[in-house]
């Protein structure tokens, strides 16, 4: 039992600081934004996991199981005493990792219902004011001046264009606008970054949730690039990014322009970079290893808890 | 339904019907208690007023179309954590700096 703890305990903090760390800096997301982002999922699934297991395998060590150390304790949650063998310090391992998994879990609930909420707010303007959507684009687009495109994920989704955006844009580059927002919805990156954001919501003094969630963000960006990509070329993506970001009328919108706006820039300059950049994607035996990579993470703390469950 | 509460004042409930049925095909206009739901429904969720000094009660438009298409795109564009869980913008906020540099790489792109 304290074997696994402490191996629980070394995986979780591997999650937690080096193994994030390390991807945010390097450098082959670019090229395989799909892979990382599988591997992110991994290591937020897996770090979580083996930090509540972790707690758990050493609150429970005096038992010799989790089931054993379920029956010893439930009985007695109320009215006590404290069976033989438990000690403070295991109990407030076992209270800890119920809390955690609560808040984790909670937050990731108040986050999906918040974001609900303001997608059908988001549903119930648009319907109100944009045009139904254009045959060429199969967006609907808002008669506001500054030029701006936005989706809305969900079961129910929509893709705003304004008019400012058709004023500014050449058809090729509003089609290359579209298709991004469209593999957004497609390939479901809001539950995703839901996730993360949630994750981020939850421990918001852990550096590495901001990191991860920032990187995930930028991740499905690149994604949502590589369709229209294909689809329309390279150059009017490149153009429309270049367009829509000089025109700068966003900015005035900004209500808290120091962080956001800053990562927001790095986003859009690494977007154009590697537009530019024409990157090859990993070899195949790289990404296989790295979807194993990810699964492994997942798989060994589950394992290590299924082990010592009975 | 909503275009025509666009319109100019306040407007009782037959009134609005009586311009949807000039507006829409012969046979095909909705009954007044329909337009008095629909109504309801609109002042449930802000955006309609109604006067209640007046019998039958006038309906009016809170916030004209501009003001609201200015209201959400400021939802939409603000960087605010809330929103960006819900939306994806197709570029985030930039300042104005980073948006000069932006100009200028985009003028040499169309030079050549």
């Amino acid at each position: 039992m304290i074997a696994a703890a402490v191996a629980l305990g070394a995986l979780a903090l591997a999650l937690a600081w080096p193994v994030p760390v390390a991807l945010s800096r390097a450098e082959w997301p670019v090229r395989s934004p799909a892979t990382a982002l599988v591997l992110w999922q991994g290591i937020a699934l897996g770090g979580g996991l083996s930090m509540i297991g972790a707690l758990l395998a050493f609150g429970a060590s005096p038992a010799g199981s989790l089931s054993g150390a379920a029956d010893a304790l439930i009985p007695v949650i109320a009215a006590g005493p404290i069976p033989e063998g438990f000690g403070v310090v295991h109990l407030a391992a076992l209270t800890l990792a119920v809390g955690l998994a609560v808040h984790l879990a909670l937050n990731l609930a108040t986050t999906a219902v918040r974001a609900e909420r303001a997608r059908r707010r988001q549903h119930r303007l648009i319907d109100l004011l944009a045009s139904p959507a254009s045959a060429s684009t199969g967006a609907r687009v808002l008669a506001h001046p500054v030029p701006a495109a936005y989706c809305v994920p969900g079961l129910r989704t929509a893709t705003v264009i304004t008019d400012g955006l058709v004023d500014l844009l050449d058809d090729d580059e509003l089609r290359a606008v579209v298709g991004h927002e469209r593999a957004h919805l497609d390939q479901l990156h809001h539950l995703v970054l839901l996730a993360f954001r949630a994750w981020h919501a939850a421990l918001p003094w852990f550096p590495i949730a901001n990191r991860a969630e920032r990187s995930v963000a930028m991740l499905t960006e690149m994604l949502a690039d590589d369709a229209p990509r294909r689809r329309v070329g390279v150059e009017p993506l490149r153009t429309a990014l270049l367009r829509v970001g000089s025109s700068g009328a966003s900015a005035a919108y900004s209500d808290s322009p120091t962080a956001s706006a800053a990562s927001d820039e790095r986003v859009l300059e690494r977007r154009l970079a590697r537009l530019e950049a024409d990157l090859h994607p990993l070899d195949p035996r790289a990404r296989s290893a790295t979807w194993l990579l990810a699964t492994a993470i997942v798989a060994v703390p589950v394992c290590v808890l299924a082990a010592i469950a009975a | 339904m909503e275009q025509l509460w666009m319109g100019d004042s306040a407007l009782t409930a037959n009134e609005v019907r009586d311009r949807l049925a000039a507006a829409s095909a012969p046979g095909r206009a909705p009954a007044t208690t329909t337009v008095l739901t629909v109504l309801s429904r609109l002042e449930r969720k802000g955006f309609v007023g109604r006067s209640r000094d007046t019998r039958p009660h006038r309906y009016s438009a809170l916030l004209s179309r501009a003001e609201h298409t200015a209201e959400l795109m400021h939802e939409v564009l603000s960087a605010s954590s809330d929103r960006d869980a819900a939306l994806a913008r197709f570029v985030g906020t930039v300042s104005a700096g980073e948006a000069n540099t932006l100009r200028r790489l985009l003028d040499d792109l169309v030079r050549h």
